[in-house]
């Protein structure tokens, strides 16, 4: 097999290990299908009459937002799953094989796509459900799926190095939701970022994940896009740039614990 | 189909005792399987490998015997290329673990403490996963975990997902993985560590058996009777540094040979009894724990004249017996101390370490 077909076929030989997990741990997939849907109600219903959000239905304006949010979440598989692997020494066994050293991590940030799919899927049902309209056209709508798509890979590079950095699965889902959870809530995602102390603005401005629902708001809603569409995919891309190869290299150093 | 459980039976002669016939893999010409020069590690200021020297001949199973720390998971980490060593050289089937790698890794299997199975895959998908990693194609990949889980006796588990699977049958797996690719060279990495006495002697036995095809393996263990029963070169490692290195009788014969132990029925006469046998020991007969020890000349007809001089004397004998150094006395001897089996404590400890 030539280097570079070799390459794929590993890619794909982990995405199916990937993939195969998770009906078995339904726990785990229940997890991140359901808590993104308790959102969606929780905020329609429970917090969504306290914000305001001129020019917005609040279901409008929070969909793309929580959708995001549940992107960015959808590679917290794979930082449990490589921690894991980190703990039972599979990482041992898959470095002595001579397989692509980028395989493990690039065939379980692409079976984390797999995943964020059935839950763009769940979600915008859900939101269709709770009153949520589209008001642009199919193109538009279907770029806007795309972004969410590559959004979420993005971010599957992140849980990959947070994966292999922490020292347990435990400690792995503790930096998740203690890092990334504050940086999708201190965006535009739930609430209009005007309504924030003056202080936080900024922060809020110049977060990725705010330039990301805003890019989204502008598919699905044809809200102003400003350079929010380029500015995500932008983002999106950095942030694979510097996370793949600080995984990669975190990988050929890995140590199993 | 070839079975690797229950084969062990008919090489259960104690290793060097009889000399196996021994096919050496296709693979491996008659270069060394294993070569260490100097090989050093160090962790900040932990020596894990102060300059280690090794050859391992082709096909033949080479124990590293060494206590908890000695060094010995660091070695196979190196020699299957998942750790750069900081200095020295190390070479397996002829290629050179740093500059060669990827090539080292189509040439060697590893199995280690840790049964590196997934969980939540069958046993039969871990397998075909390891076949596929390997790049024996999907149909091969397949036959051959079929034959392997046949082999290892757990073809009616292999649909079952492995987290249903006993601790023995992990690491029954485990080494079933480590052989998918049938690799020349084989790394297992205290393969029995935590297992039930019954689940060691089926592991061995399927070790024992995989001999016979040529493939060589490098065995670190810290069970003497595990080195013992399937090497047939061991070398002692202890605080990263090789002290001895022989075949297991080689190393019991520097500790000394047979000898005899005694229980008098009336232990006042020991000297009596010393002097009397003193024309068939090696050095002096001498009382420990209230037994009277005779190292032997020779092992042939030592109980009978014994038991004739004492008789003559009219001193009685509550308990005779003939006694072979084990791995323990060799340990003992060249480390100073005894090769303890760890603690859980210790293990705990050695996995947050290692």
């Amino acid at each position: 097999m030539s280097s570079a077909a070799a390459t794929v076929s590993d890619t794909l030989v982990i995405a199916r290990r990937s993939l195969l997990r998770i009906p078995r741990q339904p726990d785990l997939l229940l997890g991140f299908t359901v808590q993104p849907v308790m959102f969606v109600l929780l905020f329609v219903y429970v917090l969504g009459g306290a914000i305001q959000t001129p020019g917005f239905d609040y279901v409008d304006f929070l969909i793309p937002g929580i959708i995001v949010q549940s992107m960015v979440f959808g590679g917290f598989v794979t930082a449990l799953g490589l921690a894991e692997d980190l703990k039972k020494g599979l990482i041992d066994r898959f470095r002595s094989l001579p397989m692509a050293s980028s395989a493990l991590l690039t065939g379980r940030t692409l079976a984390d796509v797999a995943g964020n799919v059935t839950q763009l899927v769940v979600m915008i049902a859900v939101g269709l459900i709770a009153g949520f309209n589209f008001s642009t056209s199919i193109p538009k709508i279907l770029a806007g799926i795309a972004l969410c798509l590559l959004i979420g890979y993005a971010f599957s590079w992140v849980f990959a190095f947070i994966g292999l950095v922490a020292s347990s699965p435990e400690a792995a889902n503790g930096y998740g939701f203690t890092i990334i959870f504050p940086l999708t809530f201190i965006s535009s995602a739930f609430v209009p970022i005007a309504s924030m102390p003056g202080w936080l603005e900024p922060v809020a401005e110049y977060n990725p994940v705010t330039v990301m629902v805003d890019a989204v708001r502008a598919l699905f809603l044809g809200t102003p896009a400003g350079n929010s569409i380029w500015g995500a995919v932008v983002w999106c891309l950095v942030i694979v740039a510097v996370f793949a190869p600080l995984s990669a290299w975190r990988y050929r150093r890995a140590v199993t614990r | 189909m070839r079975s690797y459980l229950g084969a062990g039976r008919a090489s259960d002669a104690r290793v060097g005792v009889t000399v196996r016939a021994r096919n050496v893999h296709p693979e491996l010409s008659d270069a060394a399987a294993i070569e260490t020069r100097e090989l050093r590690k160090s962790y900040g200021d932990v020596v894990a490998l102060d300059g280690v020297d090794l050859t391992v001949e082709p096909g033949i199973v080479f124990g590293l015997l060494g206590p908890n720390g000695a060094g010995k998971t660091t070695a196979v980490r190196i020699l299957t290329t998942l750790l750069a060593p900081d200095g020295g050289s190390a070479r397996v089937a002829g290629l050179d673990v740093v500059r060669d790698g990827g090539k080292v890794r189509e040439r060697i299997g590893l199995a280690g403490q840790y049964a590196a199975v997934d969980e939540n895959l069958t046993g039969f998908e871990n397998l075909e996963m390891v076949g596929r990693l390997y790049h024996l194609g999907r149909r091969r990949s397949r036959e051959r975990s079929a034959e392997l889980l046949a082999s290892f006796d757990l073809a009616d588990a292999g649909d079952r997902l492995v987290r249903t699977y006993s601790g023995g049958m992990r690491r029954r797996l485990d080494l079933a993985a480590a052989l998918v690719a049938n690799p020349p060279v084989l790394f297992l990495d205290e393969p029995t560590t935590g297992l039930d006495l019954p689940s060691r002697i089926a592991l061995w036995e399927a070790i024992e058996a995989l001999t016979t095809e040529g493939t060589t393996v490098l065995l670190t263990t810290q069970y003497l009777d595990e080195a013992d029963r399937l090497t047939d070169r061991i070398a002692v490692i202890d605080h990263g540094r090789l002290i001895a290195e022989g075949s297991s009788d080689e190393l019991k014969r520097r500790v000394g040979g047979d000898r005899l132990e005694l229980r008098l029925e009336d232990s006042s006469r020991c000297e009596a009894a010393a002097a009397v046998l003193a024309s068939i020991a090696q050095g002096s007969p001498f009382v420990e724990d209230g037994s009277l020890r005779v190292p032997l000349r020779t092992r042939a007809g030592a109980i009978a004249e014994a038991v004739r001089r004492l008789d003559d004397l009219g001193i009685g004998i509550d308990d005779i017996a003939l006694r072979s150094p084990t791995l323990d006395d060799v340990f003992l001897t060249l480390t100073g101390h005894v090769a303890e089996e760890p603690s859980e404590d210790e293990q705990r400890e050695r996995e947050s370490a290692a």
